[in-house]
Formats: structure tokens, sequence, C-alpha cells
């Protein structure tokens, strides 16, 4: 307690220096916090927008799709097994038809995939209910990227060929009935969608699919013969890892400004020791032990760490809860960079992280402040009391 | 009534009686342009919808299944070499030093931007084999008198459920081609230009494949040289000659 008293003593009547220190330390708390709380922001709204749109609560594959092989396609359909029929009249999943196609927008060609999906369901977040309209043409809908790359609106009409599963050219008008706007590039880049029943009929399969998506608030995870399931985890395990990659390396800044702290709290301790060695000698003299003497140093230097979280709370506390609230802004052409990004990411803040920022930072920090006034326990304290240089 | 019944029944008696059937036009033609071996310099012009680019090649083929492709110039493409034997097609880039196989979606990519894919490249539908062929009528096409000719698939499983071929009457050779989407939707057209006498076939030197989806002009293939039934070493049509 005394040592605690001492070092407050000792910190505050160090003035502009302590404050200097205490204030690069808080800043770098409320970097780290806010930056790790910006990629958890974006992980959290990744795996929502993720689940939402593309993934649901795990899927059931075809056994031969693999959605990276664009030559499995062909021969990834089946006919709807009985259990997943009763789970898609239930509302508890949905079937997907996929299948490769060309699209020749103003007279350009273009690869897509086609995707057929029923205009009823409610499983994912696409509006497939605009499919449920009267047309000449096949009404088709797609995202805001495809429009993008192939200059489509809305109400426009194009063509589009595909080979049927008996492997024979066709070729109809699609109309654009809705552009969407959807955060995951996997459901919109080189994407269109149309009714499942006007899909089958075109590839000649009806009753066929290629896969399922299974209602976020539903568990199926039954063996079907002939198709695979895909538990959720394993769907968004390429976006956790990479979520992960990129905390590392978000880390080097911070590692940086960690660096530049402790080196600034290191300097003050060997400053400090050494312009303070008469007192050393004093307190020796007055009975303390040297460990006690290197307990109050350390302490004194640890202490910055923890000015730092109060100092840190006054103006951090209000700057984090300000731009959870606001989020901040993506720029322009990310959602181009195929990987979920929100328009606005608005940070998470756990207490994990909030607790194991504070714990990071006092330890190095207690670790940084012993290493200079280890150097006590080996000083004589007459010659200390001198003021000796040692 | 007599005269009548003549110019009902008779007339045209006579007229379709000289008229060949599909199958025997199909059959001519073959027997016009098919060769064992072929040997070919040619130019390929492609009529993009900004620019024109013109590339120059020399093939050697073997029937309908076998053949190799070196590209000549520009000089980007040159040392381009491509080996399709029955379905399946190989690449080889000088820049990359690497040999590709063509398979999946990237068989329907257009081939250096042309109006073909590589998929019509790898096309070696048998006609007579996959298709009924019916004489629907006769038309003038470039001044020589053709017979239409329409190709309906027998079975589903060919690539283009209808075509349509102008043959002309007196050459039996074919003048204009059309493919149809199952739909109906016109999908590509072929013309043929410069038919000249090689030895003891006609053949034409100059066409035009158009991708009727797609904008521009259409790719043209001008024949420079080409040599018939002439023996190709069966080292051409393996990988190691694409290196």
């Amino acid at each position: 307690m005394l040592a605690l008293k001492l070092a407050y003593r000792n910190l505050v009547g160090a003035g502009l220096r302590t404050w200097l220190n205490v204030f690069v330390l808080s800043f770098t708390y409320i970097l780290i916090i806010w930056q790790f709380g910006m990629i958890d922001g974006w992980n959290y709204q990744a795996q929502v927008d993720m689940k939402n749109w593309e993934v649901g609560n795990g899927q059931y594959w075809h056994q031969n799709f693999d959605p990276y092989d664009f030559f499995s396609y062909e021969e990834s359909h089946a006919q709807i097994p009985e259990l997943l029929k009763k789970a898609t009249s239930e509302g508890k999943a949905t079937p997907i038809l996929i299948s490769q196609g060309t699209i020749y927008p103003d007279g350009r060609l273009q690869s897509m995939i086609l995707r057929g999906i029923s205009p009823e369901q409610k499983v994912i977040a696409i509006p497939s209910a605009e499919l449920n309209v009267k047309s000449e043409e096949i009404p088709v809908i797609i995202g805001q990227r495809m429009a993008n790359s192939c200059k489509l609106n809305q109400g426009d009409i194009t063509t589009i060929r595909w080979r049927d599963a008996n492997g024979t050219f066709d070729a109809k008008e699609v109309k654009i009935v809705k552009i969407f706007h959807c955060n995951v590039p996997s459901v919109d880049a080189g994407q269109m969608y149309l009714s499942l029943e006007n899909h089958q009929k075109m590839m000649q399969i009806p009753g066929q699919a290629t896969m399922f998506i299974i209602d976020k608030n539903s568990n199926i995870n039954s063996n079907i013969s002939g198709w695979e399931y895909k538990s959720h985890e394993f769907l968004m395990k390429e976006m956790t890892e990479m979520i992960k990659m990129k905390k590392v390396g978000g880390s080097v800044l911070y590692f940086i400004l960690l660096l530049l702290a402790m080196l600034a709290i290191f300097d003050t301790q060997v400053l400090s020791i050494f312009r303070r060695q008469k007192e050393i000698g004093t307190y020796i003299a007055m009975g303390m032990t040297r460990k006690q003497v290197v307990g109050l140093f350390t302490v004194e230097g640890a202490m910055h760490a923890i000015l730092a979280v109060i100092i840190g709370a006054i103006y951090g506390f209000p700057f984090l809860l300000w731009q959870m609230k606001i989020g901040i802004s993506m720029p322009a052409g990310t959602d181009n960079l195929g990987i979920p990004i929100a328009e606005k990411i608005f940070p998470v803040y756990g207490l994990g992280l909030i607790i194991s920022t504070v714990m990071l930072v006092l330890i190095i920090t207690t670790i940084v402040s012993y290493m200079p006034a280890h150097k006590i326990s080996k000083m004589n304290p007459t010659d200390a009391i001198k003021g000796k240089i040692q | 009534m007599k005269r009548l019944f003549f110019i009902l029944f008779i007339i045209p008696s006579i007229i379709w009686a000289q008229q060949p059937t599909g199958k025997t036009i199909l059959e001519k033609i073959d027997k016009n342009m098919a060769a064992k071996s072929t040997i070919t310099t040619s130019k390929m012009i492609i009529r993009g919808a900004r620019q024109t680019r013109t590339i120059e090649v020399k093939s050697w083929g073997e029937g309908d299944e076998k053949s190799f492709t070196e590209y000549l110039a520009p000089a980007r493409e040159k040392g381009t070499k491509m080996l399709k034997l029955e379905d399946e097609l190989w690449i080889y880039s000088p820049s990359s030093d690497r040999i590709i196989k063509i398979s999946g979606h990237m068989l329907r990519q257009s081939l250096m931007g042309s109006d073909l894919s590589y998929e019509d490249m790898m096309d070696n539908t048998e006609l007579l084999e996959d298709y009924d062929a019916g004489v629907i009528g006769s038309e003038t096409v470039d001044g020589k008198n053709c017979w239409i000719l329409e190709l309906r698939a027998k079975t589903a499983e060919v690539n283009y459920q209808m075509r349509k071929i102008w043959v002309d009457k007196s050459r039996y050779i074919p003048l204009k081609e059309e493919l149809y989407a199952k739909s109906g939707k016109l999908l590509k057209r072929m013309e043929l230009f410069d038919v000249t006498k090689i030895g003891n076939r006609w053949y034409p030197k100059k066409m035009i494949f158009k991708d009727m989806l797609k904008k521009g002009a259409g790719t043209e293939f001008i024949i420079d040289e080409i040599e018939f039934d002439k023996k190709i070493d069966a080292y051409i049509f393996t990988k190691a000659s694409l290196k």
C-alpha cells in the first residue's frame, strides 16, 4: 500500500513527463480496442449477412457439386429427396438449381451462373418473390454488382444462352425485374436468379436441384444419400480464417505504437533510477529492502498503465461509443473486393476485448518497468546516498 | 381437265423427282469437302465492336477429330499452339511456357476474342448421323441457286437442335449455314465465299462466322494456302509437339 501511495506521489510529481507517457499509453489502449472492435464488427456483420443471404444454417450439396469447379455443375443435380421436399414445404429449407450460362448485354458476351430459386422461399434474403411476375420474357433478378458489370438496369431486356442437361444450346430473352443490393459478393457477382421452375424447364430437369439452403432457425443435418451436409461453420470457414489473418495483419500498427509507448516508459524508468540514486539510497538506509525498492519503482512504472486506463476511459469511452453508433463508411469500391463488407462498419467492443487489452498493456508496462528497476538491487546503498554514479 | 391434272400433279412430280433428298445433298457435300488430311495457312480477321485484329495461323488436321494449330502472327500471339484430340483441347502459351487444358466453362470462352468459342472448335457433329435433313426450298445466295436444307436433330443430345444450310445446286457446296437454339433463336451464322476449284474439289477460301447474339461484324477466315490428303507426321498430334 505504501509502495502504491509513494508510486502515485512520485508519478504525479514528475508532472508533464508522466502525463505524456500516460497519454501515449491511453492512446494505444483506445487504438487497439477501436481497431479490434472494427474487425470484430466487420466479422459480425459479415457473418450475419452471409447467414442471411447465402449460407443459412448449413447447406446440402449434391454429391458432385463443387462451387469452385465449374466442371462439376453439369453433373450436380438430382431429384429432390423426400426429407428435403418436406423441409421445403415447411419453409425450413429451399432448393437451388445451379448451371452455367452466357449473357449478351448490349451485344457483349459474358459468362455467368444461373441460379434457380423458389419465388416463395423466405430462407435467404434474395428478393425471389419479385420473380412472381407475368412477362413474355423470363423474369430474372440480379445484384447491383452484376448490374454494374453488365451495365443493366431494372426493366432491361437482354438475351441469355445456356446449354440444357443434354448439352443442347438454347437462348431466350430475360427481363430484369429487380436489382437488389447485397453485401455478400458471392451471392451477387456474375449471378442471375430466376424461378426454380423456369430453370428446371430450361435445363430439361423437372424436380431437380443442385443444393439446399437450410433456414437459419432450423436444424437439419441428417444423412441423405447422394447429398452432402455442409455445416454453417464449414461454409463460414474461409471468412473466419480471413478475419483471423486480418487481425494478425492489423496488429502490426498497434505493436509499433505499443513499442513506442514502452520505449518512453523504459526511458523514463532508466532516467528516474539514474537521477534518484540518493532517494534509492535513503529508502534502503531507512530500512526498505532492495526488493521493496525494486517493487516501488516497478509499481511506479506500471502505474502509468493504470492512469492510462483512467485517462483513456475519459476521452476514449465517448469516442468508442460514438463510433459504435455512427459506424465507419467504407470507401467506394470496397464491395468489389470479393469479400463481404458492409457499406458501413459498426465496431463491436466485447468485454473480453477490453479486459484483454488492458491486461496486455499492463503486463508489458510492468515488465518494461521492472527491467531498469532491477538494476537497483545491485546498488551500493552508501554510494547511492552519496549520489555517486554506479 | 386433262391440262389441269397435268399442271397440278404431273409437273410437281417431275420437279420433285429431280430434287435430291437432304441426305443425298449432305452426302455430296461430304464427298466434295471431306479430306483425309488438310494443311492450311490462313488468316482470322476478328472484327469487334471497337477494333479489328488479324491473326495468322497454320493448321494441320486429320479428319474431324485431330487438329493442331500454330499461331504465326501477330507478335503477341506468335508461338501459341493449340491441339485438339477428339473431345479434348490443349493450349500452349509461350509467354507462360505452360500447357493448359481447356475444358468446362473455359470452352465457352471466345477463341482469341473471335465470334467462335473453343466449343465451336470442338464441334465434331456428324450431320448425317445426328440430323434428319429435308429440303425446304430454294434461294439465291451470292448469285448462286441454292437448296435450303433444314436439319432437325434426331436426339436431344445434339448441340444445335436445328440448322439450316444453303447448298449451291451446281457445285454441292454450302454457301451459308445458320445454327439455331432450341427456342428457335438464331445463334450463329456462317457464310462461305470465294469458292475455288482445288484439285478435284470445290472449296471456299473465305468464311465469315458470326455470333448473332454479339455485336460486331463477325470473324473472317481467309485461307491463303490449303493442301489436301498430305501425310502428316503422327508426332504433330501429340502433346509433346505443343512445346
